[in-house]
């Protein structure tokens, strides 16, 4: 990959994803240090959108781990294929062979499902690797994953140790459900995702929606930003406003203040608590409007 | 290069060996030595938390552009003025009171006198046990309060832990396991064998009042959430008046002495009311998502005298006791003698709460273990 930081940046914004240069510097860096990148943010600034963007810039495959509390090794790194095993075990009892060869045509490579972090390094191909919302997985297993991101080799008991083919990249994503540990965030370069600027969220709409018009797509991005400032449970992210837009799109409003009632009524896309929807009613609305045109 | 990981590392940065050598060979690099690109650079490699990325900024100025003021030197500062205002700071070491109200002047007199002489009977620590803690004054009875307090967070984490661990024993087939062992048996599995993954401890959380009203028990109530947090594997600890802080980092501080400083510096200038229900908001709006699962024991110490209106507790306990395990409400005053929950603030929240109990000596704070391991 071509590392300066303007190209890193040209080549997102050809995929439709909008990046800030710093972003763009620490990508840039991941290839050069050969170290992980951890994205913070709130749920909804496009944390995932980076890997799965990084993983068409560069033309490769994404492997997705998605962490969740009590994730082990089985579903994340490797499995034996039980059924199969069982299977083979049946169809040699005739063959006379000992037990010792029998177990070591049973723990053959062939007999071993791949999860995702095992698939990762053994790919031909640098992957692009997304560990998301590692903040849900127990400590362990982050203890476990810091092991594997910092040699890059996996060992199995019956096979031994396999050594990564490749160094894909990897991303991972945190919510801050639970603090990581120092030893995992020093191992990898960090980027704070926040909430996009009015003129930054303008672009994705322009770059994800294109039949949006412009002045509405203004018109949406400043309401979503007044949003943004009130005493909200849950902030509406990106993807939300994407949803809105297309939804406004989709029923026929071209002018926010054209028609308040519909606008109101298609605030389910931004406002997912039922105390958020209490906090804004008709007249609230009303005033964020005449606020952004 | 190293100076700079030096004030960073003095302002709270995690940077190693291998940061200070990439970061140099950064440097190195032609592609990258242009200062903004070097800036952005050294951020993405440097910091690690959203603190660390937005004060490194200022660090990078003050250091290197040398403007801006160094952050270090106001920290070091802080224990000059710490002790200047009157505050928590007399908590840690000596066994102060919770505030440098002299509570035992006048009227407190003839309790302390009273503490003195129950405390020279047969076991001193056993005494110490059932007194009330709004009577023990003297450091030295309060500093073996601490140690007891200590101790039972101590055993009740050592009992969760077992009763754990014996429970849920082989629930789940050990494929794996039983695969190899049936090979010798021609691929019948005869000899089984199970898995079982010890589930998690309890987590526990924390709230406690402090208000005027609590003032007595502050110091042993802090003491008490010291000792949960060093053993605990997971709690977190907040205090609440007419603001919610998050005191877990600070109370984690190995050094007493600064923790404490830095305790009183955050809460200083809190009068008025306590405000039960806007604090509880708060928690419920910027820390549950983080600190609540459905493994957590919401624990409120408070006396339950609410300034603001009762509906709005009611309706934020039920928010909390949405999102844990357990709600359990420590209130000293159960232990006065004829004491009935009649504060408007207590009887609101007694719908939601799951255990309300006394926590006005250190026996009713042991009486907490049994319930816990049951969990």
């Amino acid at each position: 990959m071509d590392a300066s930081r303007e190209s890193v940046l040209a080549k997102f914004t050809e995929v439709g994803y909008i990046a800030d240069p710093q972003l763009a510097t620490a990508v840039s860096l991941m290839e050069r240090l050969k170290r992980p990148l951890l994205l913070e943010g709130d749920a909804g600034v496009g944390k995932t959108e980076v890997a799965k963007s990084l993983a068409t810039v560069l033309d490769c495959p994404l492997i997705r781990l998605q962490c969740y509390e009590g994730l082990d090794a089985h579903t994340a790194v490797y499995e034996w294929n039980y059924q199969r095993q069982l299977l083979a075990i049946k169809i040699w009892e005739d063959e006379h062979l000992s037990a010792t060869e029998k177990e070591k045509h049973i723990f053959d490579r062939e007999f071993l499902l791949e999860r995702p972090l095992l698939q990762a390094i053994t790919m031909e191909q640098k992957p692009v690797l997304l560990i998301d919302e590692i903040d849900r997985a127990d400590e362990e297993f982050e203890a476990y994953l810091l092991e594997v991101l910092s040699d890059f080799q996996i060992s199995i008991p019956e096979l031994g140790t396999i050594k990564a083919t490749s160094i894909p990249y990897v991303i991972l994503t945190s919510n801050g459900t639970r603090e990581l540990s120092d030893a995992l965030r020093r191992r990898c370069l960090y980027h704070y995702v926040d909430y996009p600027s009015e003129d930054k969220e303008l672009r994705i709409i322009n770059a994800r929606l294109p039949e949006v018009d412009q002045a509405l797509a203004g018109q949406i991005v400043g309401f979503v930003h007044a949003l943004r400032k009130e005493d909200l449970r849950k902030k509406p992210g990106i993807a939300e406003t994407l949803d809105w837009a297309a939804a406004l799109v989709g029923i026929g409003i071209t002018n926010l203040q054209g028609d308040t009632e519909a606008v109101h009524d298609t605030l389910l896309c931004l406002l997912k608590t039922r105390e958020d929807q209490q906090q804004m009613p008709i007249e609230v609305v009303e005033r964020l409007i005449g606020k952004v045109a | 290069m190293a100076g700079f990981v030096r004030a960073l590392r003095n302002s709270g940065f995690v940077v190693g060996v291998r940061e200070l050598l990439d970061a140099t060979e950064v440097v190195n690099d032609n592609g990258w030595s242009r200062p903004p690109l070097l800036r952005d650079a050294w951020r993405a490699l440097l910091c690690t938390r959203l603190a660390d990325w937005q004060r490194f900024d200022e660090l990078f100025d003050a250091y290197w552009l040398r403007h801006g003021i160094q952050r270090n030197a106001r920290v070091s500062g802080m224990s000059n003025r710490a002790s200047q205002r009157k505050t928590l700071n007399d908590l840690g070491g000596n066994g102060g009171q919770w505030k440098v109200d002299h509570v035992e002047d006048g009227g407190d007199e003839g309790r302390a006198t009273e503490s003195e002489t129950r405390s020279e009977g047969a076991s001193r620590s056993e005494s110490l046990e059932t007194m009330d803690m709004r009577h023990v004054h003297d450091p030295e009875q309060l500093e073996q309060a601490y140690l007891v307090a200590e101790q039972l967070a101590k055993q009740m984490h050592h009992r969760l832990a077992r009763r754990d661990r014996a429970t849920q024993r082989g629930r789940r087939l050990d494929l794996r396991r039983v695969i190899r062992r049936s090979i010798g048996f021609g691929g019948t599995p005869i000899r089984l064998a199970f898995r079982h993954r010890p589930p998690k401890p309890l987590r526990l959380v924390m709230l406690m009042d402090a208000s005027g009203s609590m003032n007595q028990y502050g110091a042993f109530f802090l003491r008490f959430m010291r000792g949960v947090l060093d053993t605990f594997r997971e709690a977190d600890a907040f205090v609440f008046h007419t603001r919610l802080i998050q005191i877990s980092e600070v109370m984690r501080d190995r050094n007493p002495q600064k923790a404490m400083e830095r305790l009183s510096l955050m809460t200083t200038g809190w009068s008025g009311g306590t405000r039960i229900g806007d604090c509880l908001k708060s928690f419920n709006r910027h820390h549950a998502k983080h600190v609540l699962n459905g493994r957590t024991v919401v624990m409120i110490l408070s006396d339950g005298y609410d300034t603001n209106p009762p509906e709005i507790l009611s309706a934020e306990l039920a928010c909390i006791k949405r999102r844990a395990k357990r709600l359990v409400w420590l209130n000293p005053m159960m232990g006065w003698k004829g004491y009935q929950p009649v504060a408007k603030g207590m009887n609101a929240a007694l719908p939601h709460i799951d255990l309300l109990a006394p926590a006005h000596n250190l026996k009713s704070l042991a009486a907490l273990e049994p319930y816990l391991a049951k969990l």
